[in-house]
């Protein structure tokens, strides 16, 4: 996986509450069996009508929100299934950041191992980005290392993330690799469990 | 000071605990289905890594099979190819799968807890947000990413950040008609579909000591609808009653011996959780979710809330929602008819669930506009049920008797709810499309779904079934 320091770009504005992981990847798709290709599907039921068309009313449609590597989504985004293909929908598609202010669990776990960066600021904030992102295009700056976004005018706010997090994502390391070198830990563990039982 | 159920879980499994950083955390039981582990595989095989614990790996195949005739081949090639990548992936790592020709094939959170797989004090992860299941025997469990389904078949262990802690006290007991369902729709109807979220729920008191152990399942199991983490229930007397005997559990002096472990792991008097909520069962009534989130739920004798009653947050989700579920703000719940009825998923297709409705159903006929589904949560409750006859009488009754999977509670086969049908389904998630695209779905008992099935609209069934027999003049 890449790294991740810095990145501007385009930020699309998706003002829905609770937007849950069957919405971000509907099942009909969950039965490939590979990690890539999921963008075409990402929002499937929202982004085309049932005849397979692109809904010129889905947000993501409109013309100054394609190729946005941002998306600015509201509150409990990602809830429900665990399924990973929901972050690998959103990456294919091309989006690199999703700010909203709060995720569900598991999902916001998934993103980070993939290299998508969710960012959670307050309410209040995310109010404003989604005003902003709805009435013109709009562009934002995303620095990870010195956790900070800002847009081309005179907005800036800093934003908190766990070092650990940071540090995998700016150096987009293998987090299995790091767990094996704890081999002996591991090991050591089993010895003893193996001995209490 | 005490320490939580929880607490004690964790530090017992951890293996690496570093300030500020995911401690590292061992796995005793790793389960694994067909939607969520073939890139997991692909990415061992990429790096040339084994699995470091086959043998506390267990595999079945649940979500994207038919429920239908399994002698005849799969019309959905795609998914026949998944099926086949577990079944290939299974042979080459080493690890002991329950495919489709299986006695012990099922519902992963089914089949887990029926073998004795899930026992108390255990850690206990998978590929899917219904782990939370297993909570019901003490045990941390709780849904994973393919991500991390990679880094637990390469380790053995999981890195993650410990959560905060949340007890929901349950005080008095449930009324006659209502459910362990109808209690925790109730619960995430009065706290929010999202207020757990960070957490770990115990659930505690009066309430959930009187539930079976099935029914302590389709409570943990629904943990995830509110945002948690997992869901924990001290293990008692019921616990240890459930596992004795089971496949997996020992017996003899190695039965003491676990037994005695388990009973180490409860809550201490003076343990302190970060957050604690009360909440009285005694009050409950049989519920019907009208949105498309769980949250959004109402009892059967109430009407849809009119928007001037809901707090400010909750108007444009529940506006939206109305829409997609072709609804009014003020129906009566009662007034909702039904296309389609599910008795299933990970929540409700035990043989108890499926006594309930059969209870319901016996002697009766499906609405005629209605299309009712019976899917066991496994083979075993599917040969348990047949034994006892329950077969017949939903067949007889006009429901469809299917094979073991998790159909219709999501869709991801042929059981599908068509654009705006409506079905009433013991499943976990109302969330749009989630059954189909378009589909209307209602969560609820399988008290509750077999009464709509009968009525072919919603009915409270604590007066089943005199006021139904009054209404089509049966005496």
């Amino acid at each position: 996986m890449s790294g991740f320091k810095t990145l501007q770009g385009k930020a699309a504005a998706l003002d829905r509450a609770n937007v849950d992981t069957d919405q971000i990847i509907p099942k009909q798709f969950l039965k490939r069996i590979e990690k890539t290709g999921f963008g075409q599907y990402l929002f499937y039921d929202w982004r085309f009508t049932k005849d397979g068309l692109p809904n010129p009313e889905f947000e993501l449609n409109k013309e100054e929100n394609l190729g946005a590597p941002i998306l600015i989504a509201n509150e409990n985004f990602g809830c429900g299934s665990s399924r990973e293909h929901a972050p690998w929908a959103l990456g294919d598609y091309g989006f690199k950041v999703i700010i909203a202010p709060s995720f569900a669990d598991i999902f916001h776990q998934n993103c980070l191992k993939n290299g998508l960066l969710p960012i959670t600021l307050p309410a209040e904030t995310v109010e404003y980005l989604l005003k902003c992102a709805k009435s013109q295009p709009y562009e934002l700056k995303v620095d990870l290392q010195n956790q900070v976004i800002e847009d081309e005018h005179s907005f800036s706010v800093s934003f908190s993330i766990n070092d650990y997090w940071k540090k995998m994502l700016i150096n987009g390391w293998d987090e299995i690799e790091i767990t094996l070198q704890l081999e002996s830990s591991i090991s050591n563990f089993e010895e003893k469990l193996l001995a209490v039982q | 000071m005490g320490r939580t159920l929880y607490e004690k879980i964790w530090e017992k499994h951890a293996v690496v605990e570093v300030q500020n950083q995911p401690s590292l955390l061992y796995i005793d039981l790793h389960l694994v289905h067909e939607v969520t582990s073939p890139q997991a595989f692909e990415g061992l095989r990429i790096k040339n890594r084994k699995v470091r614990r086959p043998d506390l790996t267990v595999a079945t195949m649940d979500h994207s099979i038919p429920t239908t005739d399994r002698s005849l081949p799969f019309k959905d090639q795609v998914a026949k190819k998944q099926v086949d990548a577990l079944a290939k992936n299974c042979r080459e790592f080493g690890i002991q799968l329950f495919d489709l020709d299986s006695r012990n094939q099922g519902i992963v959170h089914v089949i887990a807890p029926e073998l004795g797989l899930t026992q108390p004090g255990m850690t206990i992860v998978c590929g899917d947000s219904h782990t939370s299941t297993h909570g019901a025997f003490g045990a941390l469990a709780f849904g994973i990413g393919t991500s991390e389904v990679e880094h637990v078949l390469a380790t053995q262990t999981l890195k993650q950040f410990k959560s905060k802690t949340l007890a929901i006290n349950i005080h008095g007991t449930l009324p006659q008609g209502t459910t362990a369902k109808d209690l925790i729709l109730s619960i995430i109807g009065k706290y929010g579909h999202d207020f757990a979220t960070g957490f770990v729920v115990e659930y505690r008191g009066e309430a959930i000591r009187n539930l079976t152990m099935e029914e302590r399942m389709t409570i943990c199991n629904m943990s995830i609808e509110m945002g948690a983490r997992a869901g924990l229930i001290q293990p008692d007397e019921k616990t240890f009653n459930y596992l004795k005997g089971k496949q997996a559990v020992p017996d003899g002096m190695e039965w003491e011996e676990a037994l005695a472990e388990w009973k180490k792991y409860y809550t201490d008097e003076d343990a302190e959780f970060d957050l604690t909520a009360d909440f009285n069962a005694a009050e409950i009534i049989p519920q019907v979710t009208w949105g498309t989130n769980p949250g959004q739920v109402a009892g059967i004798t109430e009407v849809i809330p009119l928007m001037e009653d809901l707090p400010a947050s909750q108007i444009g989700p529940a506006k939206k929602a109305l829409k997609y579920m072709g609804l009014q703000p003020g129906a009566p719940i009662t007034e909702i008819g039904i296309n389609k009825v599910f008795i299933g998923s990970c929540t409700n297709s035990r043989i108890e669930d499926l006594r309930k409705a059969a209870k319901i159903v016996n002697g009766y006929k499906v609405a005629e506009h209605v299309e009712a589904l019976v899917v066991p949560g496994s083979q075993l409750v599917k040969m348990l049920a047949e034994a006892e006859g329950l077969d017949q009488i939903f067949i007889s009754a006009g429901f469809q008797w299917r094979e073991a999977g998790c159909s219709m509670c999501l869709g991801m086969n042929e059981d599908l709810v068509l654009p705006e049908e409506r079905c009433a389904s013991t499943s976990n998630r109302n969330f749009e499309g989630r059954q189909g695209r378009n589909a209307r779905t209602h969560l609820v008992s399988p008290e509750m779904a077999a009464a709509a099935a009968i009525a072919g609209r919603f009915i409270d069934v604590r007066e089943w079934p005199v006021k139904y027999n009054k209404e089509v003049g049966v005496q």
